[in-house]
């Protein structure tokens, strides 16, 4: 455990300057995550973040458990977009098998990790609110999500952790009542999504709080390994579902949003916009989608032969990495996770230091971060 | 400034409308039907008996092992009242320990085991959510009760001989 004598103290520190403890149990860390402040009046001067509170070592506990019971501990890495999460882990394994699943499990794989998408940055628009100190967006915002999860309990059995995505299609089809939730839900999310939109994201008060603070190069975040929306505040058109197109996402007609900035408010506003892509994406998946069978694989136990495979996903923080090698036994040899909270964060430091301390809340609040995913 | 005023104006919007959230204790949200609550063991009113026969697939299949059972002799079975050789002696779970994942009930060949729609379940003692048989059994008679189950290999059955007339294909004709 680092102490407060280790950190360095830069030549340039005044005989002012202090230590400010951030964390673990700070409101605006969104977790259990800490950072050593060393401040110079309201300057923070050298930043050292900490990590780990939250380990769980999912990855261990990967290798001691069969592939279908895997799909558990992913619903906990990043605990704000199960579905997601689930989706890169079963693709994986089905890659491994040469398993392909029915168009109309894509199809509803799409409409439930696009939902989780919209409920995962209407987490993060409310939360981030708080940081800064509206306290109303958050209301709406969290009206917005728990529709969402009303949703999802009624197609899963469950608001969080799912485990409705199985390898090789999905566990069981959805509701008798599903299409009519979802076209009473969408119009509704979308007055939530524009009131929210419309209470914070030109409010002259957010606004000088956020632009122009936390701002990073183009250059930098691609250094850093930085992915999703954080990135495409940077003017980076990257993303998985453009780049690499998976599942059926190359028959819908949607924008990558991109803003240039790379400050604060752009890392917010572009998972506004996104928001309303995602939506548009629900609206022309529950179109096209087919009926038809939604499991291939039925109850049999997965073996896969001795192989190797990385799969790579767009999550709503960022590209998510499944590295997956199997050794021939009905458990995988070993997984590796390439989470995106974890590289975005890593430029935290540089970011924070010569900014406020009030700043540096907002800064970390923008990255928006899963310490679950962090630490795993 | 103009921003301030505007969330004003919703801030006065929002004060005539009713409100969204429910007063939980009063007022309870009733659950969906598909909801994973905590799993529970069912009950055969025909043969009066569990449906349970201790086969250990739940078991093994648990990613958190929080299950364990055992088996005995079925005495209903002698005297021809029950097509079950075994049923289920004892069975806990440890509540604590579940991860309400639902892979107990996909694995299931007995429809022996449901996720129940209990979810307020805080106990007083250190190990009162270690629940047993009986209780196991209680909360699964109160699911059947109030959800009026029927098991999903019979509504199988059911709907497949509904929907669409039996086709003999020659594999089935020779008992593959």
């Amino acid at each position: 455990m680092v102490s407060y004598d280790d950190v360095p103290r830069s030549d340039s520190s005044s005989d002012f300057d202090m230590l400010l403890n951030m964390g673990p149990q700070h409101p605006s860390t969104h977790g259990v995550f800490r950072m050593l402040l060393k401040i110079d009046g309201e300057v923070v001067t050298h930043a050292e973040p900490h990590i780990g509170y939250l380990h769980r070592g999912s990855e261990r506990l990967t290798e001691v458990e069969q592939y279908h019971q895997v799909v558990t501990l992913m619903d906990r890495l990043d605990y704000l977009s199960n579905f997601n999460n689930e989706w890169v882990y079963c693709r994986a394994v089905e890659k491994l098998i040469g398993v392909n699943i029915p168009e109309r499990a894509e199809y509803i794989r799409v409409i439930l990790g696009e939902l989780n998408r919209i409920a995962s940055h209407l987490l993060f628009i409310g939360t981030f609110g708080l940081d800064i100190g509206a306290m109303t967006p958050v209301m709406f915002a969290f009206r917005g999500r728990e529709r969402i999860q009303s949703l999802f309990e009624s197609v899963s059995g469950a608001r969080m952790m799912h485990n409705y995505f199985h390898i090789g299609g999905l566990k069981e089809d959805l509701p008798e009542n599903f299409s009519d939730n979802i076209s009473r839900l969408i119009p509704i999310l979308r007055e939530d999504i524009e009131e929210t939109d419309r209470l914070l994201s030109f409010n002259e008060l957010f606004v000088s709080r956020t632009k122009g603070v936390g701002v990073i190069s183009k250059e930098l975040a691609i250094d850093y390994g930085w992915t999703g929306p954080c990135l495409r505040a940077c003017g980076v058109g990257y993303d998985v579902r453009r780049t690499e197109p998976y599942s059926v996402y190359d028959r819908f007609d949607f924008k990558i949003p991109t803003t240039l900035d790379g400050d604060c408010w752009d890392r917010y506003f572009v998972r506004v916009m996104e928001i309303y892509e995602s939506l548009s994406i629900v609206e022309q998946a529950l179109e096209q989608m087919p009926d038809g069978s939604v499991n291939v694989m039925g109850r049999r136990l997965v073996r896969p032969a001795k192989n190797d495979v990385y799969m790579k996903a767009e999550n709503p923080r960022g590209e998510i990495g499944i590295y997956l090698i199997s050794d021939g036994s009905d458990k995988p040899y070993r997984l590796k996770v390439r989470p995106p909270s974890f590289c975005n964060l890593s430029a935290l430091k540089e970011l924070i230091t010569d900014t406020y301390v009030a700043d540096a809340v907002v800064i970390l609040g923008s990255l928006d971060i899963v310490l679950g995913e962090v630490d795993r | 400034m103009l921003g301030s005023i505007k969330g004003m104006f919703v801030t006065l919007k929002s004060a005539f409308k009713k409100p969204v959230t429910d007063e939980y204790p009063d007022k309870r949200r009733p659950v969906e039907a598909r909801y994973m609550g905590f799993p529970a063991l069912t009950w055969d009113y025909e043969v009066i008996e569990p449906f349970c026969t201790a086969c250990m697939v739940c078991i093994r299949d648990c990613p958190t092992q929080c299950m364990t059972a055992s088996m005995k002799d079925n005495v209903l079975y002698k005297e021809e009242k029950s097509h079950r050789r075994k049923i289920v002696d004892k069975f806990e779970i440890n509540l604590n320990r579940c991860i309400l994942c639902g892979i107990c009930v996909e694995v299931c060949n007995f429809d022996a085991i449901v996720m129940s729609h209990e979810h307020e379940m805080s106990v007083q003692e250190r190990n009162g959510d270690r629940v047993d048989l009986i209780e196991l059994l209680d909360m699964g008679k109160r699911f059947q009760k109030d959800t009026k189950w029927i098991p999903p290999s019979q509504l199988k059955k059911r709907s497949s001989v509904s929907d669409k007339p039996p086709i003999v294909s020659p594999s089935d004709k020779d008992g593959i």
